[in-house]
């Protein structure tokens, strides 16, 4: 059996990257009450606050199944395709403390068949791609095990 | 009538397709029909907005400048802007403000496009602030995946079933097959629909959009010119929205990973989507029910439905009953997309809010034709660009 490929993140600073209890990394700005994601600017969008300071804090791996969607045609870059194509679902899901909706894509194994919008999801790792030397993880989603 | 109003003078287009040529062609084309329907020449214009394309290189970019150039300079000023699907209805509000001031009597607005073919993709590179660029990346989150993601909660919600949203294309079918300037003549079968693949279920092929080439344009003037003209009775522009979101925006717009945090400040009581079309309104001092017809973004068919809500023809949920009574038909109470909409145009970007102008135009005068909407006087249009570009305009006679 081969060796173990590095599993890194694919995008740097976004996802806590503990197996056994991931979380997506957002902003806190707690003078509104208000969280955000992705940590694109650091500051708060919340009017009137842009003063705020805000903290990084791990965002809910829990939440409740919004709507979902297969891709079934490979789409364009810069998304990584495995050859051949293989379809993907994205899921909506809505955090219930951070009252926000985060997308996607669903784990690994899971048939969309099998979901249904209403249903708690958590969050786990997953691969999205990978080459000669490296697994590149991101968040997914998946029905907590009834 | 309203204080705010504008003449449309004249309405012109170039056809839908993919015709593989420069962007220029096809707004010059759209230009000059709107010149010979307002009986105008080029040199009485007085101001030109481009709407910009993001495809076509940095002639795209200046889009007003690259179209007063190619038409040939006579020195006016020039204002060139991009608001994404919504770019059409910024340009038109450029337009009518610069009228209203008294700064300009003729303005032209324009906008056309040349579409690579497939998905619409990002900007190329390693692109790791872009959201748009990102949702690709990390996602996979086409924009079909969105329009599959609100037709998925339709379904949840309110009931909609896939023959709902085939229903859609071929009532749009049957409405733009004898429209010129449309790129699919077709009339489609809920069979042929439901027959296509999937794309991003429960949305099929003959669903979602295609990208188009194009270019529509609108001579805009003051009321006062068209009086002077002889124009008594114009069509007009009554009202333009181009409201932004308020925070929060609980809906996922595309490009986005989230929604805005509804924690800390409440929702507004008006969605993004619902605050389009209500700002127009109260411009105008009109409202749904004074409507004839309506020109609205149907990105996606199962979106037709939701545009049915967010602009007032119905409540929430109610959308589904409100298709299969026929009413949003033409022959019906509410005729929604006479043209045939995106399912018979597919998008040309910077020129489609215009060319839902110039489909009203034409049927508030009684020129559509086949597809003519009886003693239409009151229309509007929706729309949403993405990274929260609202856009509706209201035209009457």
């Amino acid at each position: 059996m081969s060796t173990r490929k590095n599993r890194v993140p694919a995008i740097e600073g976004w996802i806590k990257m503990d197996e056994d209890d991931p979380h997506l990394l957002g902003y806190l700005d707690a003078t509104s009450g208000t969280y955000f994601f992705p940590k694109d600017v650091s500051i708060s969008r919340a009017p009137g606050h842009a003063d705020a300071e805000l903290t990084e804090v791990e965002l809910s791996n829990r939440g409740r199944l919004w709507s979902y969607t297969t891709n079934h045609y490979q789409p364009p870059e810069p998304y990584v395709a495995p050859d051949p194509f293989v379809p993907y679902t994205v899921a909506a899901v809505e955090l219930t403390k951070e009252r926000m909706i985060v997308l996607g894509q669903l784990a690994d194994g899971v048939d969309p068949e099998t979901i249904e919008v209403g249903q708690e999801m958590e969050l786990v790792l997953g691969t999205l791609y990978e080459d000669e030397e490296n697994e590149y993880i991101v968040w997914k989603w998946k029905p907590v095990a009834a | 009538m309203s204080k705010n109003d504008v003449a449309i003078l004249g309405a012109g287009m170039h056809p839908w397709g993919k015709w593989g040529r420069n962007f220029v062609e096809y707004g010059v084309t759209a230009i000059k029909e709107a010149m010979k329907d307002a009986g105008l020449e080029w040199k009485d214009v007085d101001f030109v907005v481009g709407g910009d394309t993001m495809r076509n290189g940095y002639p795209g970019y200046v889009a007003g400048a690259t179209f007063a150039k190619a038409m040939g300079w006579t020195g006016i000023p020039i204002a060139s802007c991009y608001a994404a699907c919504a770019t059409g209805a910024h340009a038109i509000e450029i337009a009518r403000t610069r009228i209203l001031s008294g700064m300009a009597e003729v303005v032209v607005v324009v906008g056309a496009d040349t579409t690579p073919k497939g998905f619409l993709a990002p900007t190329r590179g390693e692109r790791t602030l872009d959201p748009d660029w990102l949702r690709f990346r990390l996602l996979g989150a086409t924009n079909p995946t969105y329009f599959g993601l609100y037709a998925r909660r339709r379904m949840d919600l309110y009931g909609a079933t896939e023959e709902d949203f085939a229903r859609i294309k071929v009532k749009n079918s049957r409405h733009g097959f004898s429209n010129p300037n449309a790129r699919y003549k077709k009339v489609f079968t809920e069979e042929e629909v439901l027959d296509s693949p999937l794309v991003a279920d429960p949305l099929r092929l003959f669903e979602i959009c295609a990208t188009s080439d194009g270019g529509a344009a609108l001579v805009l003037t003051s009321l006062d010119f068209a009086r002077k003209r002889g124009v008594s009775n114009p069509v007009r522009v009554s009202a333009v929205s181009t409201v932004s979101p308020t925070f929060p925006n609980t809906t996922i717009d595309m490009p986005e990973f989230t929604t805005d945090s509804a924690a800390g400040i409440p929702a507004p009581d008006r969605s993004f989507k619902d605050s389009i079309a209500h700002a127009a309104y109260q411009e105008a001092g009109i409202g749904p029910e004074d409507l004839d017809l309506a020109e609205v973004y149907d990105l996606s068919s199962a979106l037709e439905l939701d545009w049915y809500e967010n602009i007032g023809l119905c409540k929430p949920g109610e959308a589904e009953g409100l298709l299969r009574s026929g009413e949003t038909a033409i022959g019906g109470r509410i005729p929604v997309n006479p043209s045939g909409g995106l399912g018979c145009f597919g998008e040309a970007v910077p020129a489609q809010a215009i060319a839902q102008v110039c489909e009203l135009t034409w049927q508030l005068r009684g020129e559509a034709g086949e597809r003519q909407v009886e003693g239409a006087k009151v229309g509007i249009t929706a729309n949403q660009g993405l990274f929260g570009h609202g856009s509706s305009v209201l035209c009457t006679r």
